[in-house]
This record gives structure tokens, C-alpha cells and sequence, in this order.
């Protein structure tokens, strides 16, 4: 008797755990900004801007926008971060609520998709591109309901906006970084799994060390996953042993072996998506930066402006959707000045920068 | 030769945390537990590493705590699966959705933020034997040695020891593969297997807080990305054997740092994927009886009932 008794308090503990730990995010309360308060967290963000956005906020904040992460969730330090300060903007500038849905493995895609559709989320943006299949099955499913998927495009829907970036045009400007900055001659580049999407970035990013150091080996791996960090800093170190003293990766978390190898062995390493000088400012050279929020706020206008549309949004380096950072400053003025140059070359349309392996083996550096 | 030896180094360091997870699960499934839940504890000693070690900002501490934490992990499955006889599988999936869910959960609690950890000040990712670097030739092959790479083999010499010279490791074989003749001669069979699978929580913490600690120095959600099962697969491999794990630990090892150095060597025209599959395909052959047999201890799975007939 008492053994059922503790088999029974140990499956409810088990369970309760289980159910703290998947519990969705305490909200910040998407506080309908009025009161003292949020005036006072962010006085100095805008103060001129802010009276005119409340009056305009109001009556819109009934929206929802609802977005649901790929199985990096939260706190990837990449799209789904990004992606997620995109709603955030969205709320405090049209003064939406957003929600977030984590998906623990990639059978939770469809039924994310379908418990926003079925609370009549105003919006629900799908971010990954893994999510193009499930996407597909719920736009038909829920043909009145408006959806966007981030990094995807093809689908074709009256009811799915697509978010599409240029990461080919952004890995060309840390790649011209690299190719200058290098004393070896070598650099690395580290990817996540081999596909169409990754290999935008490596072929981006070998054209731009290209461009500026024709004579400067690439060496490439892919890590076969987005999560295996020690194997990340396996190949980091292989790399660098082999001669690169600047790696460039385009793996999520595996990226993280990267930089903690850099650290160790003092070498440079480029961050990507977002800003990852933080994780070691003193050798993350700069980052590529893919504007997730950039495109996912902009959908959201468009969803408060009440024009939403279907069909495939291109963020790219004339809209701002990608580009280079540098918040550790490591980047000389030389080197700035040379990426910009290229930047706007790109952006006035000079020449086009390669995203597959055929149009980077037909690639001809530009002469600026 | 120094190719030669960055591929070696590799091997080892990939290894490391293989050897470990599989030394915990030859002792497990030598009393006769299935421990599916090596992957779960691994990620709780990941993570209790570093939060220790962040607080503390001694390592050592870290590891410690990472060996508390997977014995009291394992301690849900010793309870459930010994003394309640629930299912070892399904208790061992459980606990590895459990460690997944509150090791996020705490880590948002802590860092007030999700996904990783800021990495730790102080971590162990450095070669604690300096003068070994100094060897002609070899040396080199020390410097990227973290001390997890030592302790393993340290921790396969003893786990070798323990389970083929002492009375206690007779013990352990005897409740894997007769529970009820152990029992008749006065073995303790719960005592044993409780004794067991706190082992293999402890091996299994340390082999978190080499990914961990000794390896990226933070903590990363996903990050342990299936070691446990592989590990579970190299023990097979080893039939449930230490030293036999530990061969099989380095062949995996070795197939991923081979992958990761195939550019360099200069055979990339071999498929990445046909070095990844490897160690697999090797399981699946030893499993079949085709290089020798690989027996599984006998009452392996089964939950033991006293004066049960």
C-alpha cells in the first residue's frame, strides 16, 4: 500500500517538474503602456516619439501576434532571439501582445501552428525554415488566418508572408573582413548541416575573402549538426591547427565550440546572426548580421496597418535586413572602410554576390 | 606526424566523455538495470557543474557537484525501477525529458535568460601536466589534454578492478545474471543495484561536466546532443565490458575526429556521412554475432521480486 503511495507522489512530483520546466515564459504582462511605469524603464530610448505612439497604440493593442521557435528556442543567441525582439519592438511601438511557443523537437511544429490558428492569433510567425512543411498543411487548413515563416520562401500562399534574407550578401562583408585581416592566409568556415540555406553563407563568405585575397585558402567543414558545441571546438581547433587564424561559422550552437577555442588558442572568431562579440570580446572579430527582427517587425506593421500580404519579402542589404557588426570594436578603419565600400557596391548593384557553388565558381571579383 | 597526432588528440578528447557514460552504463546493466537515462544525468551534471563553478569559482567543486547531481538522478530511476519495478525504459525516458526541462528551467531562473550560460571564469580545458608537453614527439599530443581525458582511463582501470578482482564486482555480475541464486546465498540484490546505479549517476555527472567544464566551458541546452545514447552504444559494442567500452569509446572517437580531419588528410572524397554512420554500423554488426557474440548479463531489464517464484 504505501509503495503505491510513493509511486504515486513520485509520478506527480516527476510530472509537476516536467510541467515547470516547459512552462512558456512569464510575459512581461505586455503592459498596455500606460501609467508611470514603462515611462520610466525606457525614458531615454525615445521620449519625443513616445507620446505621439501611445494615442496610436490604444485602440490596437487588442492584436496578438504569436510566434513559435524552431527547436533552438529562447535564448539561441540567434533567430529565435532575434525574431523574438522583433515582437518586442512590435510591442512597444504599436503596443501588440505577443506569445511565444517553444517547439521541444520538430513534431511540435503542427501543433503549435494549430493552437495559435485555433485561438485566432492575429498573426503566427513560423521561425526556421523547418517549419515549411507544417506551415504549408495549417495555410490550408486555416486559409483566413495570417501566417509568416522567416528563412523560407517558395510556398506561394495568399496567407503566409515569407521572410527571406540575404545571408550570402552579409557573409560577403565579414568574408572581406577575413580576407584582409588574415596574416596566414588561412581562414575557416564552419557549418552547420549542409544545405542550400548554409551554403549561402559559405559561399558568400568565400567570395568576399575572394574578392579582396584571391590567394587565401577556405577551409570548410560542416559540423552535421546546430547543437554539438564540443564538436564545434573540435573543428575549430583543427582548423586552426592547420593554418587559419580567422574562423567564420554559420552552425547556431555549435558556434559556441568555436569561440570558446578562439579563446583558448587566441585566434579570431566571426559570430553570426547576431552580435556575438559578448562571448568573448577579445576574439570575436565581428559578426554577420541577419536582421531577423528587422523582417519580422516590418510583417508586423503590415498586419496593424491592416495591408498584409502573401508571397516572399527579401531583406537584404539595401533594406538593412543583413550586414556586419562590430560592438567590441576590434575592426580597424581600414578594414570598416573596406567592407563598407563593398557594402555599397552591393547595395547600388555593382555586381552580384554568389550564393551556390555555381555562381561562386563563375564568381568574378569585382574591381572597386 | 603532427597531423597524425591533432587526429589522435582529437580522438580522445571526443572519446572522453563517451568512456565515461559507458563505464556508467557497464555498471548498470551489469546488476541488471537498463539505463536509458545515461543521457539525462549527463545533462544535469553539465549543468550543476557549471552553476557551482560560477558560484564558487572553483572547478573542482563544479566536478563534485556534477557527480551529486547524477547520483541523485539516478536515484529516480534506482527508486522507481528497483524497489516500484515500474518499467526501466520508460522511467529512463522520463528522467532524460525531466533533466532536459528542469536544467532550462533552473538555467532561466539563474541567468534569468535561456538557451546558455555565460561561461564560467574558471574552467578545466587546459592540460593540468605541463611537463609532459615537454616529450620529443608526443608531447604535443598532451597539450590539448583536459584532466577528464586522464581520469577516464584512471576510471576504466578502476572500474576493471572493481568488477573482476573484488568480491563486489562478483557480487554485481552474479545479481545482473542470476538475481534469485545471489539472493539464496545472501546477496543484497536491491543494496547492489541501489550501489550500481548511483555509480553510473556519478560516472555519467562527470561525463556531463567534461562536455561542459572541460570542454566549452558554459552550459548550452541541447548541448550533450545524444553522447548518452552513443555511449549506451559503445558499451554494446565493448560487450558490456570497461575495457571493452573504453575500445569502443575511442573507435567512436576516432570515426568523428577522422570526419572532422578528412579535408585535411585528403580524403574528402569519402561521404562525411559514411565516416558518421561507422560506429554505428559497427553496433549493429557486433549485435548480430558476426565478430564474436555480445551477450547482454542475463536479467538485464527485469525488475526482481523477492520470494517471487
Amino acid at each position: 500500500m504505501s509503495k503505491r503511495v510513493i509511486s504515486l507522489m513520485m509520478v506527480v512530483m516527476l510530472v509537476g517538474m516536467m510541467l515547470a520546466g516547459c512552462a512558456s515564459k512569464p510575459e512581461p504582462a505586455a503592459e498596455p503602456a500606460p501609467a508611470a511605469e514603462p515611462a520610466a524603464a525606457e525614458p531615454a530610448a525615445e521620449p519625443a516619439a513616445e507620446p505621439a505612439a501611445e494615442p496610436a497604440a490604444e485602440p490596437k493593442s487588442e492584436l496578438v501576434m504569436g510566434m513559435i521557435t524552431d527547436t533552438g528556442g529562447l535564448g539561441d543567441q540567434s533567430f529565435n532571439d532575434s525574431a523574438w525582439l522583433g515582437l518586442e519592438e512590435a510591442e512597444k511601438q504599436f503596443g501588440i501582445k505577443r506569445q511565444v511557443l517553444e517547439s521541444q523537437s520538430a513534431d511540435d511544429y503542427s501543433p503549435n501552428l494549430v493552437s495559435f490558428a485555433e485561438e485566432k492569433t492575429d498573426i503566427i510567425y513560423g521561425v526556421g525554415f523547418l517549419f515549411v512543411e507544417a506551415m504549408k498543411a495549417a495555410a490550408d487548413q486555416f486559409p483566413d488566418q495570417k501566417f509568416a515563416i522567416v528563412d523560407s520562401s517558395g510556398l506561394e500562399k495568399p496567407n503566409v508572408a515569407e521572410i527571406v534574407f540575404a545571408e550570402n550578401e552579409g557573409s560577403f562583408l565579414v568574408g572581406v573582413i577575413a580576407g584582409l585581416k588574415t596574416e596566414t592566409n588561412k581562414i575557416g568556415f564552419i557549418g552547420g548541416m549542409k544545405f542550400p540555406l548554409i551554403e549561402k553563407f559559405e559561399y558568400g563568405f568565400r567570395a568576399g575573402v575572394k574578392a579582396v585575397n584571391p590567394d587565401a585558402e577556405v577551409i570548410v567543414n560542416y559540423a552535421d549538426s546546430f547543437d554539438d558545441a564540443a564538436k564545434g571546438k573540435e573543428i575549430a581547433l583543427v582548423q586552426h591547427q592547420a593554418g587559419a587564424d580567422i574562423i567564420f561559422h554559420a552552425a547556431g550552437g555549435v558556434g559556441a565550440g568555436l569561440i570558446e577555442a578562439a579563446k583558448e588558442e587566441k585566434f579570431w572568431a566571426i559570430g553570426v546572426d547576431q552580435d556575438q562579440s559578448h562571448m568573448a570580446p577579445e576574439n570575436v572579430l565581428c559578426s554577420m548580421i541577419k536582421r531577423v527582427d528587422v523582417g519580422v517587425l516590418s510583417v508586423a506593421k503590415s498586419v496593424v496597418d491592416g495591408n498584409f500580404q502573401g508571397g516572399t519579402l527579401l531583406f537584404d542589404s539595401k533594406n538593412n535586413g543583413v550586414g556586419y557588426s562590430d560592438k567590441a570594436g576590434n575592426l580597424t578603419d581600414d578594414l570598416k572602410a573596406a567592407a563598407d565600400k563593398y557594402l555599397e557596391a552591393i547595395k547600388a548593384g555593382t555586381f552580384v554576390v554568389p550564393a551556390t557553388e555555381a555562381e561562386f565558381n563563375a564568381f568574378e571579383a569585382p574591381s572597386l | 606526424m603532427v597531423v597524425f597526432i591533432a587526429l589522435l588528440a582529437s580522438a580522445l578528447r571526443l572519446a572522453t566523455p563517451l568512456i565515461f557514460s559507458a563505464l556508467g552504463g557497464v555498471f548498470t546493466e551489469r546488476s541488471g538495470i537498463t539505463n536509458i537515462a545515461l543521457e539525462g544525468m549527463m545533462i544535469m551534471g553539465a549543468f550543476f557543474a557549471i552553476l557551482v563553478t560560477e558560484f564558487t569559482n572553483m572547478p573542482w567543486l563544479g566536478v563534485l557537484a556534477a557527480m551529486v547531481a547524477g547520483i541523485l538522478t539516478s536515484m529516480i530511476l534506482a527508486v522507481l525501477s528497483i524497489h516500484l519495478k515500474g518499467n526501466q525504459v520508460v522511467v529512463g525516458t522520463a528522467i532524460n525529458l525531466f533533466a532536459t526541462s528542469i536544467t532550462a528551467f533552473l538555467l532561466e531562473l539563474v541567468w534569468k535568460r535561456s538557451g546558455q550560460t555565460d561561461s564560467v571564469e574558471r574552467a578545466l580545458t587546459t592540460n593540468p601536466f605541463h611537463f609532459l608537453e615537454n616529450i620529443p614527439l608526443i608531447g604535443k599530443l598532451f597539450s590539448g589534454m583536459t584532466p577528464f581525458v586522464y581520469l577516464a582511463f584512471v576510471a576504466v582501470a578502476v572500474s576493471y578492478y572493481v568488477l573482476y578482482k573484488t568480491p563486489f564486482g562478483l557480487r554485481i555480475r552474479a545479481v545482473g545474471e542470476h538475481p534469485r541464486a545471489a539472493d539464496t546465498v545472501g546477496i543484497n540484490v536491491y543494496k547492489i543495484r541501489y550501489i550500481c546505479v548511483g555509480i553510473s549517476g556519478m560516472m555519467a555527472g562527470i561525463s556531463g561536466a567534461s562536455m561542459s567544464l572541460g570542454t566549452i566551458s558554459l552550459f548550452r541546452e541541447g548541448m550533450t546532443s545524444g553522447k548518452g545514447f552513443i555511449a549506451l552504444a559503445a558499451m554494446i559494442f565493448g560487450k558490456w565490458h570497461p575495457v571493452g567500452a573504453m575500445f569502443a569509446s575511442l573507435f567512436f572517437g576516432f570515426c568523428e575526429a577522422l570526419q572532422i580531419q578528412a579535408s585535411t588528410l585528403g580524403f574528402d572524397f569519402v561521404p562525411s556521412e559514411f565516416l558518421q554512420m561507422l560506429p554505428y554500423v559497427a553496433t549493429i554488426i557486433v549485435l548480430s554475432g558476426f565478430i564474436g557474440r555480445a551477450v547482454a548479463p542475463k536479467a538485464v531489464g527485469t525488475a526482481y521480486e523477492k520470494g517471487h517464484r
